[in-house]
């Protein structure tokens, strides 16, 4: 929110709320608790057995299963769009605003194109950006964070007041300022923007597990073994990260496509790219509920919703795992009642 | 009092790190935005216009960079914002902006309060009741209402009560054939028109309240000091409000204090959509308008009212839980 994102106060780790800029406030609540260090990192455990782990994990839990579900979905129509839609997007061939039909199942724009396959295609541009913010803005934020743990002294002080000071600046406004110097963000540009804006609370969360590993006797062990700091840092700690970075991926890809579509929507993204968000641009500026075309409006913000719960009903789903008290009470009572019959 | 030294120290340092963006970013960007500026409004902007732009651009006064960046600290410490180039062409920024922020006080910080309050208790009732209804209803709904864009809500709300049943106005604060005044007619207007883009806020931002009050009771109601009062027999209102509820309130407090500074520029998309003419809504004008003047001083406002926030929070909490004083 606020954004945003970024609800926690400069000085304390708790989150909290109150950052009434879009997508900062679900960024901040996807991991409400968590932030401490909830998910208890075991020394030294494989990738493969936590990866199988997640794996039951997400079959077991129905938010983690319909998460995965719609993510694979568009995955799929991002991958081989031009399998679902056989129109160009962007050709204006056809007459104009016709209303759905057969040939055109949500009707064309009031330029011409068909509404249907704009769809489908703004899905690529939209997942990459989720993707590559979620890819990178983790990574910078590890490299930061953990850094900042392992290294300690004065390297932890200034990387700590570079990261709160990112924290606190109103991500929103700042990034719709560098849009506007940029004129038209294309989705490299926008991944790499977000990003680079976007990791400090990441890495604020990353710095307190990698903290509270820091005296442990496995890290101790490896110390004594004379290993050196890049390989403590990328074998022993952060394999113990695992949870916690796909929670950072899923916040941070779901805060992506939320501030790219606001920007977008606002005329800072390329207007030349079909994606959801540019639909939403050109839909506002030719009036689509005045004219009637509210499929216009209608379809790509539901789009972005759905995307955009996918990420979020992972993140839950994971929050949940690591902590068992925020499960609501019903289901395991359901179950217990379950097991009993 | 170290701890306020501490955090106001930070404050000042972020502070200086946003002036210095808002002094960078320009000259960092690939190609000058200044002189791409006196090229699209060939003529077209005053003499006057063409010498703040290149006070505040560097281009064609010969200055280094160092000489520049103290010229532009001077004037910001003053309050010099310099004039509007495209937006209200000749206007003071500082007038623009004080005109701008009435609306969103008015607008965002009303609905913030009122957020603030009915999403404590809803959260409140919803920790208290955990297992039941609302509380089995309440966190799927917010799971999707935490991932809407909060200017698609505000779209589809338009065209709901404003296109399709016509009940509502959704243009502006205020029909323009009142005058503005302090008649009932005259308020009665604005807050029609405040109707649709205040509730799109409060369903956007209601969510987050609650949610963090009813994980914060329930990780609450486990203490064994509510087990105590439970074993004392005292009644449930009492454990819920005076037991529960005021210890639990505490990250709701905090991230309420900081929401006050979001006030500002925390609805920018809502005021595009609904042409509310507060603060977010002339941003967006001044970037429309490659108003670099305008959209400088704006973000510097926005910046600072949310730094504020975050300062007094921070001493809040110093003041409210002691166990934070040492960290930080």
């Amino acid at each position: 929110m606020a954004t945003l994102q970024t609800p926690p106060g400069a000085g304390e780790a708790g989150p909290g709320p109150g950052q009434p800029f879009p997508a900062a406030g679900p960024a901040a609540a996807g991991l409400p608790l968590s932030a401490g260090g909830g998910i208890a990192g075991g020394g030294g455990i494989a990738g493969a057995r936590s990866l199988r782990r997640m794996a039951r994990a997400i079959t077991a839990n129905r938010k983690a299963t319909v998460g995965t579900a719609l993510l694979v979905l568009f995955t799929f129509i991002a991958v081989f769009p031009g399998l679902i839609a056989h129109d160009d997007p962007q050709a204006e061939i056809y007459p104009r605003s016709l209303h759905p039909s057969a040939q055109h199942w949500l009707g064309t724009t009031s330029f011409g194109q068909d509404m249907f396959a704009q769809v489908i295609y703004g899905t690529r541009p939209v997942l990459l950006i989720a993707v590559g913010v979620g890819l990178l803005a983790t990574i910078v934020a590890m490299l930061i964070g953990v850094a900042a743990a392992y290294l300690g002294g004065a390297w932890d002080g200034t990387l700590n007041v570079f990261t709160d000071v990112l924290l606190v600046i109103p991500l929103f406004p700042l990034l719709i300022i560098i849009g506007s110097y940029l004129h038209g963000a294309g989705t490299a540009v926008m991944i790499a923007v977000i990003a680079l804006t976007g990791w400090s609370y990441t890495a604020r969360q990353l710095r307190a597990q990698a903290l509270s590993l820091r005296e442990r006797d496995f890290l101790n062990a490896a110390k004594v073994r004379g290993e050196r700091p890049l390989y403590v840092i990328c074998v022993e700690i952060i394999p113990t990260m695992t949870s916690l970075l796909v929670a950072a991926f899923l916040t941070n890809a779901l805060y992506a496509v939320l501030f790219s579509s606001s920007l977008q929507f606002i005329g800072l993204g390329d207007p030349s790219v079909t994606s959801w968000g540019t639909m939403l641009y050109w839909a506002e500026n030719n009036e689509a509920f005045q004219t009637g075309l509210p499929l216009w409006i209608i379809v790509p913000g539901l789009c972005i919703v759905t995307l955009g719960a996918a990420f979020a009903l992972l993140n839950y789903a994971f929050d949940e795992i690591g902590n068992p008290a925020l499960r609501p009470a019903r289901s395991i009572r359901r179950r217990h009642v379950k097991r009993a019959k | 009092m170290r701890f306020v030294l501490r955090r106001s120290g930070f404050f000042l340092l972020t502070l200086w790190v946003a002036l210095t963006l808002n002094f960078a970013l320009p000259r960092l960007m690939p190609g000058n935005p200044a002189l791409a500026i006196i090229g699209k409004f060939r003529g077209g902007i005053s003499p006057q216009a063409v010498k703040v732009l290149e006070a505040q651009f560097g281009v064609g006064t010969h200055q280094n960079l160092v000489a520049q960046y103290f010229k532009y600290l001077g004037d910001v410490a003053t309050l010099k914002f310099g004039v509007s180039l495209t937006t209200q062409p000749g206007a003071s920024v500082g007038r623009i902006v004080l005109d701008a922020i009435p609306w969103t006080l008015g607008l965002v910080g009303i609905t913030t309060v009122l957020a603030f309050i009915l999403g404590t208790g809803i959260g409140i009732l919803s920790g208290w009741l955990r297992g039941g209804r609302l509380d089995s209803i309440m966190p799927p709904i917010f799971v999707i209402m935490t991932v809407i864009p909060y200017f698609w809500i505000g779209l589809v709300l338009i065209l709901i009560f404003g296109v399709k049943l016509h009940v509502l106005p959704y243009f502006f604060s205020y029909n323009f054939t009142l005058t503005p005044g302090f008649n009932a007619a005259f308020i009665g207007n604005v807050a029609e028109h405040a109707i649709l883009p205040a509730f799109t806020l409060l369903i956007t931002t209601i969510g987050v309240w609650i949610l963090t009050m009813r994980n914060t009771m329930i990780t609450t109601l486990a203490e064994d000091y509510v087990r105590m009062a439970r074993a004392k027999g005292l009644p449930g209102h009492r454990i819920m409000l005076d037991y529960a509820a005021r210890n639990a309130i505490l990250p709701n407090l905090t991230g309420f204090a900081m929401s006050l500074g979001f006030v500002v520029g925390g609805a920018i998309l809502i005021e595009e959509v609904f042409n509310y003419q507060g603060v977010g809504y002339l941003l967006l004008q001044a970037v429309n308008n490659t108003d670099y003047p305008l959209m400088q001083a704006l973000f510097l406002l926005i910046t600072v009212a949310v730094l504020f926030a975050i300062l007094l929070s921070d001493i809040a909490t110093a003041i409210l839980d002691p166990r934070t004083r040492g960290a930080g």
